[in-house]
């Protein structure tokens, strides 16, 4: 809510109570509930990927691109991933942001490591939901010995 | 911006440390996932760059350290979802401490079960 001093507006009575009169927004209080929500959805996807590629079978030694493959041919691991991959690196890039907030009171400091930081953001959600998206399975010319058993059926 | 004061009005003590770890995980494993999703992306490249790269994994080294890792996601998670019961539940503030010792317990019960399951795959079976 904006008052100028020329077009003063009295409140009603019954105006909800805003504790800042600025025009700046709510984002702090956005990010901040985001962090929670994000967390709970985090907790499924992140506890979901470990248990399936670490503790499952013969574990991580098992992960090679057959195995990648093998997963990637399903939507429901594509989606998985891609949820995974969008939500914590905005949890995270967002909560690396509170803490260069906290620690760098440098304006300029503060700004080279928030540039850093959305930038590694960009590159990273870019360059992981093109692979999610583009990934071939079965490349052509590939060893058939390194690739998953359903490029052969 | 204001300069933070020489001495601080911090006692340390559970909920400071907590916090204390909750920051330091929550950055371990934000610059791993950069890297993760880098390591992965070689799946675009070939399979051999990709099996290659992913082989480093299965090192003794480096199973080491993704115990580290999901210790602390695994501390990370339980203690975030303790940061939102003080946050929201109206009795959370006067918990908080016994809640820090219901998520070492969670933390302890978890790694007992994944240890071994994944300290045998790093250094027993395998190929
Ligand atoms: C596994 C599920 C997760 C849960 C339940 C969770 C929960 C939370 C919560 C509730 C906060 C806010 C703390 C506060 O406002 O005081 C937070 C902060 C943070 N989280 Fe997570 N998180 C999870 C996963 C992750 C992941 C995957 C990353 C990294 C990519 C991450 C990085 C961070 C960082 C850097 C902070 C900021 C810490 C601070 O400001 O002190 N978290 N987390």
């Amino acid at each position: 809510m904006t008052t100028t001093p020329s077009a003063q507006v009295i409140p009603s009575p019954r105006d909800p109570y805003a504790r800042r009169k600025t025009t700046r927004g709510n984002y702090e209080l956005y990010s901040w509930v985001f962090m929670r929500a994000s967390g709970v959805l985090l907790i499924v996807l992140i506890f979901g990927h470990l248990f399936v590629n670490l503790m499952v079978g013969e574990g991580v030694h098992r992960i090679d691109f057959a195995f990648v493959g093998g997963k990637w041919t399903s939507p429901f691991w594509q989606v998985w991933d891609l949820l995974m991959l969008w939500l914590a690196m905005f949890h995270g890039t967002n909560g690396v942001r509170t803490i260069i907030n906290d620690y760098a009171s440098r304006d300029l400091t503060r700004g080279i490591l928030k540039t850093l930081l959305y930038l590694a953001f960009v590159i990273t959600v870019a360059l992981g939901t093109l692979v999610i998206f583009t990934f071939e399975p079965c490349p052509a010319n590939a060893d058939p010995a390194l690739l998953a058993s359903i490029c052969f059926e | 911006m204001p300069e933070a004061p020489g001495g601080t009005l911090y006692r340390g003590r559970e909920g400071m440390w907590s916090w204390v770890a909750h920051r330091v995980t929550g950055v371990l494993i934000f610059f791993f996932l950069l890297v993760h999703v880098l390591d992965t992306s070689l799946v675009r490249v070939s399979p051999e760059a990709y099996n290659v790269v992913i082989s480093a994994y299965k090192t003794p080294i480096m199973g080491l350290g993704e115990a580290g890792l999901v210790a602390a996601i695994v501390f990370h998670a339980f203690n975030g979802v303790r940061v939102i019961l003080v946050d929201y539940w109206s009795k959370g503030p006067r918990y908080h401490r016994v809640m820090l010792y219901v998520v070492l317990g969670l933390f302890v019960v978890t790694m007992a079960g994944f240890l071994p399951r994944h300290l045998m795959n790093v250094f027993g079976g395998g190929h």
